[in-house]
């Protein structure tokens, strides 16, 4: 399978008073397209950093990052935000739902700036609340749902626009082990028809069900396959 | 969609928004009432100088209608010369003198009184009763009758022209109040008469004889009033022709300080509208700072949330602006009537005339400040570092 995600010695710094933290040393590794990839670690060790760069909400000080073959550590503001739109997806621990927009306008959100036509829209939404199996809550504000329902609404506004890759941080970090469960085989399912995933995350039985994992500590990738 | 989240956004905190409304809606109104005073007192002005159609005033040389006690002398020659000049329709002369009326033993009230010739007079409106029709009969207004306990049909004796050596009047007659008058002119609460033109001259006896205050002109149209009035001023050099815009621009002037203290009352609270909208909003993007961020995150263009931000101060604004017209034409009309009390202001003259234009300029000022007060906290929230944001939210 061909690789969807090139990172070549990937650092980052953070100055920080008068010295500088190194969150990354020169990472590289590969993700093909089509697979489930687990990035562990202990806390601080550069896992969030790497994945925020995967997202280009950040950029790197060394390094080059290449993903569907479009370099993003050359892109611009304005060209990485309208990459993150087309070809990303964000999960977050936290779900980071709009809290006055419905499930279903929380889904649309990102097909609405891609200026998708609104019958276009609504068609996406109802698919991808039922693939999540939320088509019976679309009008609930976040509030109204609980965290693995508010989970599973992020998962589908990051699936909206048909991303390249989905990036997820922690994504069953704010759930109980039983909704962490079932949001595990949600990404197993994902996964099986054909979305690659790079997550984050401390939780074993989640890296365990991915089919790489990337072990880092202290900014550098110390085991797992660089391909 | 940026749309609908501004609106949320000020719907998130209802009772915030309702007090930045509040605020907004009376600093509208102040600025409303500050455009409506700036520009309202020269509309005004103008109109309360046309009340009769007369565009042209004629005083003497150097000085403005009733600005002085001085007079035009040779006055029925200048009316006679006026009247045949190309263009002019109708004459007017007027005489201002005070007159005393004996009330009681060694009592008397001194009235303004005006000399016209009713059938070309634009200086009253009769409110009942008759009108001037003989050399015995006078006009009066309301004051004057109720400080002389006189009313319609009686007899009065009236005396002008007091003459200090002889300590008598010159003049003294008997007259017959014909009817009660609003004088356009002259402040309500002056006791005030109008008799006939020669009448009143001749009560001055010399010092009076033929002369005349000033002369209102009328012209064939107001397009041909300058050049009449360039005629006029041909006419005579003892004479100024004053037009519509001169007597405007020189009453302008003279009310410079009511339009400077708009200006810096508009300013202000054009001011604080905006540092109360910038206020507001950026306590909003603050608050939603990992909103906005996670917006960013998404995909959502930098332009796409200043547009948004930039619509909440804009809808605060307006919506603001729109409710303080109301709140701005009630506090005109109070403000009004405090104003009309001022001593010698004549009864029709308005400081706060409403014109759309002025609720129009009102509002595009505001719209703009709007506009500009969002543009910071649509900047901040713009700027926001994505990840840094995140993670600061996450820590939180």
């Amino acid at each position: 399978m061909s690789a969807i995600v090139e990172v070549r010695d990937l650092a980052r710094d953070y100055s920080m008073g008068s010295g500088a933290v190194h969150a990354l040393r020169g990472v590289s590794f590969d993700v093909a397209d089509g697979e489930w990839v687990a990035i562990v670690g202990p806390s601080g060790c550069g896992k969030s950093t790497l994945l925020n760069l995967l997202g280009a909400v950040d950029t790197p000080d060394a390094g080059s990052l290449t993903i569907a073959g479009q370099r993003i550590d050359r892109m611009n503001d304005s060209a990485a935000t309208a990459f993150r739109l087309h070809r990303i997806g964000f999960v977050f621990q936290r779900f980071y739902l709009m809290p006055a927009l419905s499930a279903a306008e929380n889904v649309e959100l990102p097909m609405a700036e891609a200026k998708i036509a609104k019958d276009a829209r609504r068609a996406r939404v109802q698919e991808l609340l039922g693939y999540v199996g939320l088509s019976a809550r679309s009008g609930h504000r976040p509030s109204q749902l609980s965290g693995g329902e508010q989970q599973r609404v992020a998962i589908a506004r990051a699936l909206a626009n048909r991303p390249a890759l989905l990036l997820a941080d922690e994504p069953t970090g704010e759930l109980d082990a039983a909704t962490g469960l079932e949001m595990i085989e949600l990404f197993r399912r994902l996964n099986r028809d054909g979305t690659t995933i790079v997550v984050v995350t401390h939780d074993a039985q989640m890296a365990a069900a991915a089919g790489r994992r990337i072990q880092m500590r202290d900014g550098a990738i110390v085991d797992g396959d660089a391909s | 969609m940026p749309v609908r989240l501004a609106m949320l956004a000020l719907f998130r905190h209802p009772a915030r928004t309702l007090l930045a409304l509040l605020g907004i809606a009376v600093s509208a109104a102040l600025l409303l009432d500050m455009v409506m005073l700036a520009s309202g007192m020269r509309e005004n002005f103008k109109g309360f100088l046309m009340l009769r159609g007369y565009q042209l005033r004629v005083a003497p040389k150097g000085t403005l209608p009733f600005d002085s006690d001085a007079t035009i002398d040779s006055a029925t020659a200048l009316v006679a010369a006026i009247s045949k000049l190309q263009g002019v329709t109708a004459v007017s002369p007027v005489l201002g003198a005070q007159v005393q009326t004996t009330v009681a033993r060694d009592s008397n009230i001194t009235a303004f009184t005006l000399g016209i010739l009713p059938e070309v007079q634009g200086d009253y409106e009769l409110m009942r009763g008759g009108d001037i029709i003989d050399t015995s009969s006078v006009v009066v207004n309301e004051k004057w009758l109720s400080v002389t306990n006189h009313a319609i049909g009686d007899t009065v004796m009236l005396a002008s022209g007091y003459d200090p050596q002889l300590r008598t009047f010159v003049g003294q007659r008997q007259f017959t109040v014909r009817g009660v008058v609003r004088f356009h002119y002259i402040a309500p609460t002056q006791p005030s008469l109008g008799m006939l033109l020669p009448v009143l001259q001749t009560m001055g006896g010399t010092e009076r004889r033929d002369r005349a205050s000033l002369v209102m002109v009328k012209a064939v149209s107001d397009t041909e009033a300058e050049a009449v009035r360039a005629r006029i001023a041909a006419v005579s050099p003892r004479i100024s022709a004053i037009s519509l815009e001169g007597a405007t621009e020189a009453v302008e002037q003279r009310l410079g300080y009511f339009k400077q203290l708009a200006l810096v009352l508009g300013s202000i609270s054009l001011a604080v509208g905006v540092l109360l909208v910038t206020t507001l909003i950026t306590i909003g993007v603050n608050e939603r700072a990992g909103e906005i961020a996670v917006l960013r995150a998404i995909g959502v263009a930098k332009g796409s949330i200043v547009w948004q931000v930039v619509l909440e101060g804009v809808v605060l604004t307006g919506v603001g602006a729109i409710s303080g017209i109301g709140i701005g034409l009630v506090t005109a009309k109070w403000l009004e009537r405090i104003l009309s009390d001022f001593p010698g202001m004549p009864a029709t003259f308005r400081f706060f005339v409403f014109q759309p234009r002025d609720a129009g300029v009102a509002l595009a000022m505001l719209a703009a400040a709007g506009m500009l007060a969002g543009i910071y906290p649509a900047w901040r929230a713009a700027s926001l570092p994505i990840a840094i944001t995140l993670r600061r939210e996450a820590v939180a």
